[in-house]
C-alpha cells in the first residue's frame, strides 16, 4: 500500500511525511480512505469472531461453550460492532476513496476534520471492545440499550454510551465533510443530475447521518443522565417513560438502517452498468427513489416497537407507511435488472456480488414486508425471523455491496487486477455459506425462536446446526477476501487507467493506482 | 461550536464577504489552519464555485442543523405527551385500562348522609350537607365534621346504622374515623373521612340508602 499510494507531485510540494506518522496525520482523502477500511476490516474480524462464538454456542442445545451473561454481552457487541465499526466505517472509507475522484474535487473539503473523524473512531472501537474486559463484563442489554435493563448496568454501559457519543460526533464530522465536497467541489460542469449515483446516494446518506446521529446522541445522553443524575426521563419510578426512549431511539434507528443500504445502491449502480456495458437504466428515478426511501425513512419508526401497546391508529399508519417504502425500492430493483436487460454481461467477481446483492438483498426486502405487517409482526417479534430479515438486508445486502465496491475498485486503489480465481471461490463460498446461515433462520423464528437467548428448545436443534456450520464456512471464507486484497496489493496484472472495459466515470480518467493528488486541475464535463 | 457565528447569518448574507478576522471557529476552519494559501491554490480550492467559503459557508449549515436535531431529540420527549394530548391517541385506551371494570355505571343510588351526637353540649358533630349519588362498585369518599365544645380534652366514639337495614350488608367501608376512638384536644375541630364501596350486589330496587352515625363520649361523663 505504501509504495502504490506514495505521492506523485512533484518534491517541491510538500515533504510527506513516512511510516506511522504519516498515517496519523494524513490529511489526504486517499489515506484517511485507506485507514477506514482496515479499521472496517479488522472491527469485521473482532465482530465476526462473536458471531462464531455465538453460532458455536447455538450450535446444539443447551449450554455449551459461554455462559448466558457472556452470551448476551457478545449479541450486544456484536450488533453494536458490525454497524458502527464495520459497515458505516467501510462505506466512509468508500466515499473518502471516491466522491472526490468521482466529481473531479482533489480533496474532502476539511481534510484536517477528515483525520479528525478518522482518530475518534478507533478510540471509540477501543472503548466498546475493551468494556469486555471491565467488572461484570461488557454491555449486555441488547444494541438497541433499552432501559430499564440498560439502567441497570455497571461502569462499561457508561463507557458504551461514550463510545457512542465519540462514534457520532466522528459520523457527524464525517457527513458534513461529505455533504460539503459534493455540494461545493465538484468539477465544472458536474451539475447535480451528472453526479454518478454513488454520489448522490452518498450525499443523501450524509444528510441522514446529520440528522439523525444527533438524535441518538441525545437519547443516550438521556440514558446517561438517567444512570448518573439522577433524572428520569426514562426511568418509571421517577415518572419517566421507558417506551419514550424506544420512540427516541427508532426515530434514529429506522434512517439508520437506510444509513446502512442507501450507499450499497450507489456501489450497485455503478457496479451493474459496468458489467453490463449499459448505461445505468432510469438515473432520474434511482436519485428521486433513492431522495423518497430517505424522507419516508423518518416517517416509519413506530413499525419497531408495534408490541409496546401503541393505539390501532398508529399502528395503522405505520404499517402503511412502511409498506410504501417497498415502492421505491421497487423501482431501484427493477432498474438493475433492467440495466442487465440485454447487455453485454460478463461476471467478474464484482458483478458477482453485484448481482447476489439484487437477488439477496430482495429476500431481505421482503421478508421486511412481512413483518411491516402488524398482526404478523405481533407474532415475530424477537424471533429469528427478524434476526434473517435483518442478516439479509445487512450481510448480503450491505456487506455484499461492499465486497463488490471492493473487487470493482482494487485496480484503482492499487494499481492491480484482482485475481479472479481466489475472487470467485470468495464469492462462491459466501454466496451459499451465507444461505445456508441465514435462510433456515426464517424456519427458525416461523416456529417461536426468540432471539438474544444462548439455549433453545430441542425441536430448534436441526436448523440451528445447519445454520451454525453455514455461518463457520461463511466466517472462513472471509479469510480468502483478506487475502485477495493483500495479494492485489503486492501485485499482479497492472491495471489500466480504464481497468474495466465499461466502466465510465472521472475516476476512470486518472492513472492506476490513483496518484496521490488527482484533478490538482479540473476535468471539463461535458 | 461557535456559538453565534452560525446562526447570526443568514444563508445569502455572506457569499463573498468573509474577512478572515470575521471568520467564525467551527469546524468549517480546521483545513484552513495549517495549510498554505499556496497550497490550497494548487489543490484548486481557489477556484471559482469550489471556493473555500463556499465550503465554510454550507458546513455553518450543516452545523446548525446537527445543533438543531440534537435538541430535537430532547424535545421529542415533551412533543410526544403534546401530540398525544391533541390526538388523543392513547389517551382513551390508557383511561380505560385505568377504568375499574367492576363499576356499575348503569345504575346509581343515592347515600342520604346523617350525624347525630347524644351528648350536644359537648360535640358538634356535622353531616356532608348534600347526599351523594354512587354507581355501586364506585369507591366513594365523603367526610364528617366534629368539634369539641368544651375547654377540656374529649374522647369519643362513632357507631353507625343503615336504613334501609339489608343495604348493611352491601355497605364496604374500606376506611372509617368508626374503627377507630377519637381524641380532641379542647375546642378542636377534626375533619373525618369514610372510604366506602357499595358493592354490586345490592338490589336493584334500592335506590336510596341512609348513612347514619351517632357519636357517644366515652368515659367519666360531666
Amino acid at each position: 500500500m505504501e509504495a502504490t499510494l506514495a505521492p506523485s507531485l512533484p518534491d517541491e510540494h510538500h515533504a510527506a511525511p513516512t511510516g506511522l506518522w504519516r498515517w496519523l496525520t494524513t490529511t489526504n482523502h486517499k489515506d484517511i480512505g485507506t485507514l477506514y477500511f482496515w479499521f472496517a476490516a479488522t472491527m469485521f474480524l473482532i465482530g465476526g469472531l462473536m458471531a462464531m462464538l455465538i453460532r458455536a454456542e447455538l450450535f446444539q442445545p443447551g449450554l455449551q461453550l459461554v455462559q448466558p451473561e457472556v452470551f448476551n454481552q457478545l449479541t450486544t457487541l456484536h450488533g453494536l460492532i458490525m454497524i458502527f465499526g464495520v459497515i458505516m466505517p467501510a462505506f466512509t472509507a468508500f466515499a473518502n476513496w471516491q466522491v472526490p475522484l468521482m466529481i473531479g474535487a482533489p480533496d474532502m473539503a476539511f481534510p484536517r476534520m477528515n483525520n479528525w473523524s478518522f482518530w475518534l473512531l478507533p478510540v471509540a472501537g477501543m472503548f466498546l471492545v475493551g468494556s469486555l474486559f471491565l467488572p461484570g463484563g461488557a454491555v449486555a442489554g441488547g444494541w438497541t440499550m433499552y432501559p430499564p435493563l440498560f439502567m441497570q448496568g455497571g461502569i462499561s454501559y457508561d463507557l458504551t454510551i461514550f463510545a457512542i457519543h465519540i462514534m457520532g460526533a466522528s459520523s457527524i464530522m464525517g457527513s458534513i465533510n461529505i455533504a460539503t465536497t459534493i455540494l461545493n467541489m465538484r468539477a465544472p460542469g458536474m451539475t447535480l443530475m451528472k453526479m454518478p449515483l454513488f454520489v448522490w446516494t452518498w450525499l443523501i446518506t450524509a444528510f441522514l447521518l446529520i440528522a439523525v446521529m444527533p438524535v441518538l446522541a441525545g437519547a443516550v445522553t438521556m440514558l446517561l443522565a438517567d444512570r448518573n443524575f439522577g433524572t428520569h426521563f426514562f426511568d418509571a419510578a421517577g415518572g419517566g417513560d421507558p417506551v419514550m426512549f424506544q420512540h427516541v431511539f427508532w426515530f434514529f434507528g429506522h434512517p439508520e438502517v437506510y444509513i446502512l443500504i442507501l450507499p450499497a445502491f450507489g456501489i450497485i449502480s455503478s457496479v451493474i452498468p459496468t458489467f453490463s456495458r449499459k448505461p445505468l437504466f432510469g438515473y432520474a428515478s434511482m436519485v428521486y427513489a433513492t431522495a423518497s426511501i430517505a424522507i419516508l425513512s423518518f416517517l416509519v419508526w413506530g413499525h419497531h416497537m408495534f408490541t409496546v401497546g401503541m393505539p390501532a391508529a398508529a399502528q395503522l399508519y405505520f404499517m402503511y407507511a412502511t409498506l410504501l417504502i417497498a415502492v421505491p425500492t421497487g423501482v431501484k430493483v427493477f432498474n438493475w435488472v433492467a440495466t442487465m436487460w440485454r447487455g453485454s454481461l460478463t461476471f467478474e467477481t464484482a458483478m458477482l456480488f453485484a448481482v447476489a446483492f439484487v437477488c439477496l438483498f430482495t429476500i431481505g426486502g421482503f421478508s421486511g414486508l412481512v413483518l411491516a405487517m402488524v398482526p404478523v409482526d405481533i407474532q415475530l417479534q424477537d424471533t429469528y425471523y427478524v434476526v434473517a430479515h435483518f442478516h439479509y438486508v445487512l450481510v448480503t445486502g450491505a456487506l455484499f455491496s461492499i465486497y463488490a465496491g471492493i473487487y470493482y475498485w482494487l485496480p484503482k486503489w492499487t494499481g492491480h487486477m484482482v485475481n479472479e480465481t481466489w475472487g470467485r471461490w470468495h464469492f462462491w463460498l459466501s454466496a451459499i455459506s451465507v444461505n445456508v446461515l441465514f435462510f433456515p433462520m426464517h424456519f427458525l423464528g416461523l416456529a417461536g425462536m426468540p432471539r438474544r437467548i444462548p439455549d433453545y428448545a430441542l425441536q430448534f436443534a436441526d436448523f440451528n446446526r445447519v445454520a451454525s456450520l453455514g455461518g463457520f464456512v461463511f466466517g472462513a471464507s472471509q479469510i480468502l477476501l483478506l487475502i485477495v486484497i493483500l495479494k492485489c496489493i503486492r501485485g499482479g496484472v497492472k491495471a489500466e487507467a480504464r481497468a474495466w472495459e465499461g466502466a465510465e466515470g472521472l475516476e476512470w480518467t486518472v492513472p492506476s493506482p490513483a496518484p496521490y493528488h488527482t484533478f490538482v486541475v479540473p476535468p471539463e464535463v461535458k | 461550536m461557535n456559538p453565534n457565528g452560525p446562526s447570526a447569518e443568514p444563508l445569502e448574507a455572506a457569499p463573498n464577504v468573509a474577512p478572515a478576522s470575521r471568520r467564525p471557529c467551527g469546524p468549517d476552519q480546521m483545513d484552513e489552519a495549517g495549510e498554505t494559501p499556496a497550497l490550497h491554490a494548487r489543490l484548486g480550492y481557489g477556484r471559482s464555485g469550489m471556493s473555500a467559503a463556499g465550503n465554510q459557508r454550507t458546513s455553518r449549515w450543516l452545523v446548525v442543523l446537527a445543533l438543531a436535531m440534537f435538541a430535537f431529540g430532547f424535545a421529542l420527549v415533551p412533543l410526544y405527551d403534546v401530540f398525544c394530548d391533541i390526538t388523543g391517541l392513547n389517551r382513551d385506551a390508557a383511561q380505560a385500562l385505568a377504568n375499574n371494570t367492576q363499576v356499575d355505571a348503569s345504575r346509581k343510588v343515592r347515600i342520604e348522609l346523617v350525624a347525630n351526637v347524644r351528648d350536644e353540649a359537648l360535640w358538634r358533630f356535622a353531616a356532608p350537607s348534600q347526599p351523594v349519588d354512587v354507581h355501586p362498585g364506585e369507591l366513594v369518599q365523603v367526610e364528617y365534621e366534629l368539634e369539641n365544645l368544651t375547654n377540656r380534652p374529649l374522647i369519643g366514639r362513632a357507631v353507625p346504622s343503615y336504613a334501609p337495614l339489608a343495604a348493611a350488608a352491601h355497605f364496604k367501608k374500606i376506611d372509617c374515623f368508626c374503627f377507630r376512638e377519637q381524641r380532641l384536644a379542647p375546642y378542636e375541630t377534626v375533619r373525618l373521612p369514610v372510604l366506602f364501596v357499595l358493592d354490586r350486589g345490592v338490589a336493584r330496587d334500592m335506590k336510596v340508602v341512609t348513612l347514619s352515625y351517632t357519636f357517644f363520649a366515652l368515659g367519666k361523663r360531666t
